[in-house]
């Protein structure tokens, strides 16, 4: 995970540019911007506005339509739990209750130290190995509720 | 890798004579080590293997004795690690790093490694060979077959299995229309859940009017519980586009996507090195093989949203715009995308494209049954024994699928239901397990195919709990532009959740028919129209379990929190302690060795892990 950097304009230009700036592409354009900061920052919402020539409300809109995206800054590791069906009957609701109790925080939420952010996703396709817990992109499959205290203390 | 100079093909003739020299230049008797590299595996650490390999066979200096090729997935995801040695097929499962060396020794001299061999479960016997494996013996597998044969970053690989064949088939021996022909002849029908005839779809957008047509791949796989297009476009990418680019000629379009999961970093990545590598082999882009026929796609990466798998929110999507379907009063083939007629196809159904064309339709008309053609892909999950993805012909039976392919059910419980056809599907019980499987039956006992996600269930599954799952899954997942979706689902998901906690009243579930019945009439999208099959389905099939929940307060799989109690069984509680340390809020006491703990019901959560780590079955759920 990339250390948070301050909202620069020459990013997002980079990014506008690799686009073509062709509206079309809002939605990966966002994406890139998301990858670079680990959020949308306001200003970058205006700047991708302006550049692709989108009404700035079009742009929130897109922005807070899709689950993939987060207007507040998140913590240095992701964690994202699986709630996909083949997940739910082999028990992840009691993955995502323990990782709620643990860490002090909801869905969606980051703990005050921006050390974790907890979301959840509805399949991640690996549904032979259910319940399953991604952490920065690195899959743990087969969670079980005792397991969720150590897997989260392995990270710094 | 060293690079090599591509030359850029420009007549079916070129493209034979390359397709010649790559397979000249390969010896077939050369043992080839194939590694799983699909995300299923992968999340099973078999990167681990895949190093050990690379670096095992450079240690011995034996590059020239053996091959590895690092494939999509062959489906066995239980399994995984997967590793299959060609051209034996001997398969090893459950492969870790440290097995790595004694494969290869064993490879080189032509010798097994049995202990990481399969055994059958049911005879007890280990089984050698990939095709001899239960799990594998009933599948028909045209689609999901070349995944272990192919580096999908490579298309050498795919050329050297007689690809774009049926594409210079088209460009040079036959007209659009008799393109169209072939695939209505075929049968073919949608493999992303509405299962409309292909060919006709592809007719009606030749025809409409427009200054551009536009062609759709749909890889926004949101069903969840289902990854055959993921593993689809993961493995063998090139199947998919070369389906695109024939339906492309087809229809006379120009400009393609590809809208793929942004969930699905690997089926992003291996789409675009595919688009590359068949551009830079001038299979894509500019004057096909010299046919003059142009066409270009360009992957798009969805935000996470389900609805965008229905075709007019997706476009939505692809526009920059929310993913927001639209009444289809006039459908997307006739204005679609940029108001341009469009043709969306889902992944399995453009990876069909080519066997159709290759073989031709009578070919694969044979598959199948009377209104069904072909095979399908299903993910098989959930509580059975060989999860993973499976390809079967048409009109198989669920039983055959879940008990000869699946293994039955683990740890001896009772099968209760398969959901099928995601949110949108339903659960079906199993006095219709026999049921043929294809679009037309499914759709009768109150399911749907949908794009092929099998979840199985057992006794210790809550088919309430089910039902409030997908409820609350489509009511996250509605777009909310209207009313009978956004509150319907909204008010169903109340009553559900009374139910499961214990505060049901008579007549709730009469309420929930209604208003199942209100939102499949009035609802936008199919989102909406078909949100109430999984409570449908429960109701019609499991009504004694809503019954137990509201009438008696009980829930007899043990799943709905409120309704439940965790109980120590004192006989069998040797007083081990493990229990008390991993309770989160001090519920339990330990009493001093060989006597039984005490749980404190009033500080009880019911959170289930003190039964998660009893190894001794003495913590009961009642």
């Amino acid at each position: 995970m990339k250390a948070r950097d301050k909202p620069t304009g020459q990013k997002v230009k980079s990014i506008l540019d690799r686009y073509q700036r062709d509206s079309g592409m809002l939605v990966s354009v966002l994406q890139d911007v998301q990858a670079e900061y680990n959020y949308l920052p306001k200003k970058s919402l205006a700047q991708v506005s302006q550049g692709l020539d989108v009404p700035l409300t079009q742009v929130y809109s897109v922005a807070t339509f899709f689950k993939a995206f987060s207007l507040k800054p998140r913590g240095r590791h992701i964690i994202n739990v699986c709630l996909g069906t083949a997940c739910h009957v082999r028990g992840a609701v009691g993955i995502r209750e323990e990782i709620e109790r643990e860490l002090d925080i909801k869905p969606g939420e980051t703990t005050k130290d921006f050390k974790y952010t907890m979301e959840t996703v509805n399949c991640v396709g690996a549904c032979a190995l259910g319940p399953i817990v991604i952490i920065d992109g690195k899959y743990s499959g087969q969670m079980k509720t005792d397991k969720v205290k150590p897997l989260l203390e392995s990270y710094d | 890798m060293a690079k090599r100079e591509t030359k850029r093909l420009s007549s079916p003739q070129e493209l034979e004579a390359l397709r010649k020299s790559i397979i000249e230049k390969r010896d077939h008797n050369k043992p080839c080590i194939t590694i799983c590299g699909g995300t299923g595996c992968l999340a099973l650490a078999a990167q681990d293997v895949i190093t050990g390999f690379r670096r095992e066979i450079q240690e011995q200096g034996l590059e020239t004795k053996v091959d590895i090729r690092i494939t999509g997935c062959p489906g066995f995801c239980e399994r995984g690690p997967l590793v299959v040695i060609k051209p034996e097929n001997i398969l090893y499962q459950q492969v870790k790093g440290e097995d790595v060396p004694e494969i290869v020794s064993a490879t080189v001299k032509g010798n097994i490694v049995d202990r990481l061999l399969y055994t059958d479960p049911n005879t007890g016997k280990k089984i050698t060979y990939e095709h001899e494996v239960p799990f594998y013996r009933k599948q028909k597998r045209l689609l999901l077959g070349d995944n272990s044969n192919i580096d999908p970053t490579e298309i050498r690989d795919y050329l050297a299995l007689g690809g774009y064949a049926a594409l210079s088939k088209v460009l040079f021996e036959m007209s659009p229309e008799q393109i169209i022909e072939e695939v209505k002849k075929s049968g073919l029908r949608g493999r992303g859940g509405g299962g409309f005839p292909t060919g006709v779809k592809w007719e009606t957008c030749r025809q409409a009017q427009g200054d551009t047509r536009y062609i759709i791949c749909n890889c926004d796989e949101g069903d969840p519980g289902a990854f055959m297009d993921r593993s689809l476009m993961e493995g063998n990418p090139h199947s998919v586009l070369e389906g695109m680019i024939i339906g492309a000629y087809a229809i006379g379009g120009h400009e393609g996507y590809i809208y793929v999961r942004n969930e699905y970093p690997l089926a992003v990545k291996n789409a675009q090195i595919a688009i590359e590598q068949t551009e830079e082999h001038g299979l894509l882009g500019k004057n096909i093989l010299g046919s003059g026929f142009d066409f270009t796609v360009r992957i798009s990466r969805g935000g996470g949203a389900f609805v965008c798998g229905e075709s007019t929110a997706l476009m939505a999507s692809l526009e920059g715009k929310v993913g927001e379907p639209r009444a289809k009063y006039v459908h997307t083939v006739e204005k679609g995308l940029w108001e341009q007629p469009t043709n969306l196809n889902n992944v399995e159904t453009w990876a069909n494209v080519p066997l159709i064309i290759k073989n031709g339709a009578d070919w694969y008309s044979k598959v199948g049954t009377e209104g069904s053609k072909g095979t399908k892909i299903f993910s098989l999950v959930g509580k059975i024994n060989n999860t993973g993805l499976v390809e079967v012909p048409m009109g198989i039976s669920l039983r055959e699928i879940i008990y000869d392919i699946g293994g039955g059910i683990p740890g001896g419980k009772k099968f209760k239901a398969v959901q099928t056809g995601g949110p949108s599907g339903g659960c079906i019980p199993e006095s219709l397990l026999d049921l043929p499987v294809d679009f037309d039956q499914l759709t009768k006992v109150g399911s749907m195919m949908g794009s092929g996600g099998m979840i199985v269930m057992d006794e210790n599954s809550c088919m309430v709990d089910i039902a409030k799952y997908f409820i609350g899954f489509l009511e996250g997942e509605s777009c909310g532009k209207c009313v009978p979706c956004r509150e319907g689902l909204k008010r169903m998901g109340q009553i559900l959740t009374d139910i499961t906690e214990g505060r049901g009243k008579e007549g709730d579930i009469e309420l929930l028919e209604r208003l199942s019945a209100a939102i499949t009439d009035s609802s936008l999208c199919a989102l909406g129209s078909t949100a109430s099959n999984p409570v449908l389905t429960t109701i019609r099939y499991f009504r004694d379990e809503y019954e137990a929940h509201i009438r008696d307060k009980r829930c007899p799989a043990g799943v709905c929190k409120e309704l439940i109690t965790y109980l120590i069984d004192e006989e069998k509680c040797p007083g081990c302690g493990l229990c008390v340390k991993a309770c989160p809020v001090e519920a339990i006491t330990f009493m001093g060795k060989k006597k039984p703990v005490v749980l404190d019901q009033e500080k009880c959560i019911k959170c289930g892990i003190c039964y998660d780590v009893c190894k001794l079955d003495a913590v009961i759920k009642k």
